[in-house]
């Protein structure tokens, strides 16, 4: 992720509903359809946010609940039956990126957040 | 540090005559009855979910006193807990299992008393419980023989997961160790101990290892290859003294033939005995030998007790030391103290007997034994093959009739599924092709389909053959991943997938359902369908792709992740032919990548990722391999020789990557492709140049080869070896496509592999010159890459393709299709193409932009990919990713201590 330092230009940037509050992770640019990015969050959370094919972004935990390891960001996307999934890049089992529900195990699930995109003269929240 | 503990000898009188109890249990207490279970071992927690599965716990009151502190864990897998199971990870208890069920577990309080006239059963802390039903289930103890010092300080059992603790402590300050007993748990100990690094001796009383398992001949072998991995066998000979120093701790023992072997520690497993003693002191009937006698239906000579599992000494006179019949004995018990109500469900009422048929992995070796394993049938034959090299022996036993009636396997037991259902019936081809290794017998005419209903497909879940087809007719599944969800098979170890998926499709077939041989839910063509249409199209985009010929539901989607590098991998196969880009990172192409290609490196289950820079046929100069150790020092990486003669670094995060690579590339080396289904290694022994009896250049040949084939995408990973002579050292038949020298020239084999599924690679051409043996592989590495699926190997390709190995020989030797001139000039294509991902990734700042942690905060490194120290090198430090995984597993109450 790198900003050409002090430009200031409009940008569509990517947010996510964090404790009743909007917060920015990147732009859209920084995304790419059918892939996903780690992101942190102010109280060191870590999410993974992704863009599909349509320009969409999504965003679960990070952390894949079957290994432990914070891996979610590095699946590849897919659909099934219309709704958008990431495959975890360790044991592939998949999840659905608007609820978080694991698809190949229904006790299993992630937090889901909300996404919106807006256009802003900005430079993202800084972090740390 | 204790001693072993020895239960006392029998002492209590025996009680011939049990006493006459009425057979209907009078409640002692009000209306609800009790069933007290004494012991939570397997077997005691099978009972429970016996007794939950009948309903019993909704009506009964039910209370377990249990000797650890505890609850059931898997004692089977007990020595996974040395190869980093935690004790919680090995717990049976479901989460919430006993408070859901009502059922009161006493942790650490063991029962000390049964008095049979009150009906009550008193344990250690005092606490007694009237009880309606009783049930036995405590096991066994470790026999230790009456070695004088037995008792000093390192001498231990192991039986129990406080013993490993125990053990795992007091081996940090030891530097050698001996275990008494060559059986299975002896066998296990040792390894635990080697492990540990300890040099470990086994002593075994027996002339052989596993002598209640296998033959003289399957212990010559598995004593071979125990020794080939460094542990110190003392046959046929026996402890005889245990020396300790003036502390009491052990220094030596002395063996029955005089020798003395320095120890720090000693391990008694020489066997089990039936924990009886309780039994005894209450006046129940016990065996000769020892073990609680018990009916058909598992009950004692007091109709209100019943015994199950080890302590019990069954019907058929045997005192079984098997978890599998002491599940079926929890079953009987269950079902015989269930109401009546349950008549109609399958309880398998009456336990007479159960089949000792074992198949295990001791020390990573395959043994296995079933049946009449030692020929004991009148006139019975051995069929057997033995192949000491590879540590391989299998003996069959063949009746009269030409019946199987039992076997041996050490070292290869790929074969047991198949064999033991055919025990009792005559095969279907000749006994000694069924011993034979794949490739030279018949094993394609014993294909799943040759089995009988009865047997077992899956091991990990016991899934027969006869539920998988019944899965495909009567609750109608009609793909391998509802069978796997219906019937459980497959979802284990996944070892048994392939023959799962024959089978399903067979049945499929059959039951006139076409089956669907589309790539996944996006394409209904195989890969090699969707190879044709990219080529004939020239389609240089996924999306395109899927657009155009994926199903018509998938169209406009997203994909999936089986397609998705699938349909990447072909397109960057035929990139340089198409004119698209062969840089896999490339615009679409980043997004179809698994994550080891999007990031040029090997995923790790702590998220780090692990690094093998190539070195082409294993030779590199000390230059290099300084520069490789610097960076290891200089980034903190775990270094590991591979199999296939490179080194692999591990432990980067995804921002050190580029700064790693950055030094390597700049000391002239370039991808391993580790991360890609393409060329992997060209493995090779060090040839005429060195060795006396080479006959060809065997580095260069494999040099060439590499570098001809490096960067080439295939349908899975391609793994090539030359060996400078015949004696083959390089393991070239091994390997996709093996090179072996001759004084004429050169050797071609094709599709062979190691791995699950070993195969010996198929001569294709013999006494190749340089230039003729080049362009073979060209056409078959070509020929391959148009027509195998997704994920094949070429052993399975080979084995798959209509007319074999003939027709590939026609199609690339005589070019009886006409398409040798295609195939060369796309391998033409390919090797003017090349060029290194990790050296285009470093000079393109775009392309370095995802090597980060978080896009919102590139500078920072992942708190959560952390390292602990290991063996003067790192490991995962696994604990910064705790929380609840899957399976959630919590202790049931709380330990007590």
């Amino acid at each position: 992720m790198t900003l050409a330092p002090g430009a200031e230009r409009t940008a569509v940037r990517v947010e996510l509903l964090v404790d009743q509050r909007w917060f920015a992770i990147c732009e859209l640019t920084d995304l790419t359809p059918g892939r996903g990015v780690a992101a942190l969050l102010p109280d060191g959370a870590q999410v993974a946010v992704f863009l599909d094919r349509s320009g969409r972004a999504y965003a679960i935990g990070n952390r894949d609940p079957f290994s432990g390891a914070y891996v979610l960001s590095r699946g590849l996307l897919g659909s099934a039956d219309g709704r958008p999934f990431v495959a975890s890049p360790l044991l592939k089992q998949r999840f659905d990126l608007e609820t978080g529900r694991c698809l190949d195990d229904e006790m299993v699930g992630v937090q889901a957040y909300a996404t919106r995109t807006r256009a802003a003269v900005s430079v993202p929240t800084p972090i740390v | 540090m204790s001693a072993p503990s020895t239960p006392s000898a029998p002492s209590a009188p025996k009680d011939e005559t049990a006493p006459e109890i009425a057979a209907e249990a009078v409640a002692t207490t009000a209306a609800v009855p009790t069933i007290v279970l004494v012991g939570h071992g397997m077997v005691g927690q099978r009972f429970l979910e016996a007794l939950a599965e009948r309903r019993v716990t909704e009506t009964a009151r039910v209370v377990v006193l249990c000797e650890e502190p505890r609850p059931a864990y898997d004692r089977v897998q007990l020595t996974s807990y040395f190869s980093g199971r935690t004790p919680d990870e090995l717990s049976l208890v479901e989460d919430g299992f006993m408070a859901r069920n009502g059922i009161e577990l006493h942790l650490g309080d063991p029962a000390e008393s049964i008095d049979r006239a009150a009906r009550t059963v008193t344990a250690r802390s005092g606490l007694t419980v009237a009880y309606d039903t009783l049930v036995l289930a405590t096991g066994s103890y470790p026999f230790v023989p009456p070695v004088p010092g037995r008792d000093s300080d390192g001498c231990f059992v192991y039986r129990t997961i406080e013993d490993l603790l125990t053990i795992e402590e007091y081996a940090k300050n030891c530097a050698s160790g001996v275990v008494v007993g060559g059986g299975l748990l002896g066998l296990e100990a040792a390894g635990a101990l080697k492990g540990l690094g300890l040099t470990t001796h086994i002593v075994e009383f027996n002339p052989r290892l596993m002598a209640i398992q296998v033959d003289e001949g399957g212990g010559t072998a598995l004593r071979r290859t125990v020794e080939d991995m460094g542990l110190i066998v003392h046959t046929g000979v026996g402890g005889k003294e245990i020396t300790a120093d003036g502390d009491g701790a052990v220094t030596a023992m002395t063996l029955s033939d005089g020798s003395s072997i320095d120890t720090d520690l000693v391990i008694f497993s020489a066997g089990v005995r039936p924990r009886d003693q309780l039994a005894r002191d209450c006046g129940l009937e016990v065996g000769e030998r020892g073990g609680i006698a018990v009916d058909e239906r598992c009950r004692t000579s007091d109709p209100a007790v019943y015994a199950i599992g080890e302590c019990a000494l069954a019907a058929d006179g045997r005192v079984y030391g098997l978890v599998a019949p002491g599940y079926e004995m929890a079953e009987v018990a269950a079902g015989t103290i269930a109401p009546q109500a349950t008549e109609t469900t399958e309880t398998p009422g009456h336990f007479t007997g159960a089949d000792t048929s074992t198949k295990l992995k001791l020390l990573g070796v395959d043994v296995a034994s079933f049946g009449d394993a030692h020929g004991t049938a009148d006139g019975c034959l051995d069929v057997v093959y033995s192949d000491s090299r590879a540590g391989v022996y299998k003996k069959l036993v063949v009746g009269a009739d030409g019946a199987l009636l039992g076997g041996v396997l050490v070292g290869d037991a790929e074969s047991y599924g198949m064999l033991r259902p055919l025990t009792g019936s005559v095969p279907p081809v000749a006994p000694e092709q069924l011993v034979l290794p794949a490739g030279l017998g018949a094993p394609a005419a014993l294909g799943p389909s040759a089995l009988p209903d009865e047997a077992i497909i899956c091991n990990c879940h016991n899934v027969t053959k006869g539920a998988i087809r019944s899965a495909v007719t009567d609750h109608h599944c009609a793909t391998v991943p509802e069978v796997k969800k219906c019937t459980k098979a497959g979802t284990g170890c996944g070892s048994c997938v392939k023959a799962l998926t024959s089978l399903v499709n067979d049945e499929l077939e059959a039951s006139g359902v076409s089956v669907d041989k589309g790539l996944c839910g996006c394409f209904g063509y195989t890969r090699a369908e969707l190879y044709e249409i990219v080529r004939t199209l020239r389609i240089t985009t996924y999306a395109r792709l899927l657009d155009s010929h994926g199903r018509a539901e998938a169209r406009q989607g997203e994909g999936c992740e089986v397609c998705k590098p699938a349909v990447a991998s072909i397109i960057a196969s035929l990139a340089p032919t198409l004119g698209a880009s062969g840089y896999v990172l490339d615009g679409e192409q980043a997004a179809l990548q698994d994550t080891n290609d999007h990031f040029l490196a090997n995923l790790q289950r702590n998220g780090s990722y692990s690094i093998v820079p190539r070195i082409p046929g294993g030779e590199i100069t000390p230059e290099k391999l300084i520069v490789i150790g610097e960076v290891a020092r200089d980034f903190g990486l775990y270094t590991k020789i591979t199999g296939g003669q490179r080194i692999d670094l591990f432990g980067a995060r995804v921002d050190q990557l580029p700064l790693i690579w950055a030094r390597l590339v700049d000391a002239g080396f370039e991808s391993g492709h580790a991360y890609g289904k393409a060329l992997r290694t060209v493995k090779s022994c060090v040839g005429q140049t060195w060795c006396r009896y080479g006959v060809q250049d065997s580095v260069r040949m494999a040099i060439d080869l590499e570098l001809r084939y490096r960067g080439l995408r295939s349908p899975h990973k391609l793994k090539s070896a030359v060996s400078g002579c015949a004696r083959e050292c390089a393991e070239a038949r091994g390997k996709d496509f093996g090179v072996i020298a001759t004084s004429n020239g050169w050797n071609l084999y094709v599709g062979g592999n190691g791995g699950a599924d070993p195969r010996h690679a198929d001569p294709l051409a013999q006494d190749l010159d340089d230039k003729e043996l080049i362009r073979l592989i060209d056409r078959f590495l070509m020929f391959y890459i148009r027509t195998a699926d997704r994920l094949e190997r070429t052993s399975a390709w080979l084995e798959r393709i209509e007319g074999g190995l003939d027709h590939v020989r026609d199609v690339v030797v005589e070019d009886s299709l006409g398409l040798c001139a295609e195939l060369e000039a796309l391998m033409a294509d390919h090797v003017a193409g090349y060029r290194d991902e990790w050296a285009e990734t470093l000079g393109d700042p775009e392309r370095l932009r995802r090597f980060v942690s978080f896009v919102n905060a590139p500078e920072a490194p992942d708190p959560t990919v952390r390292f602990v120290p290991e063996r003067d090198q790192v490991k995962p430090d696994l604990t910064v990713l705790s929380g609840p995984t899957i399976p959630v597993r919590t202790l049931e109450g709380t330990a007590s201590r």
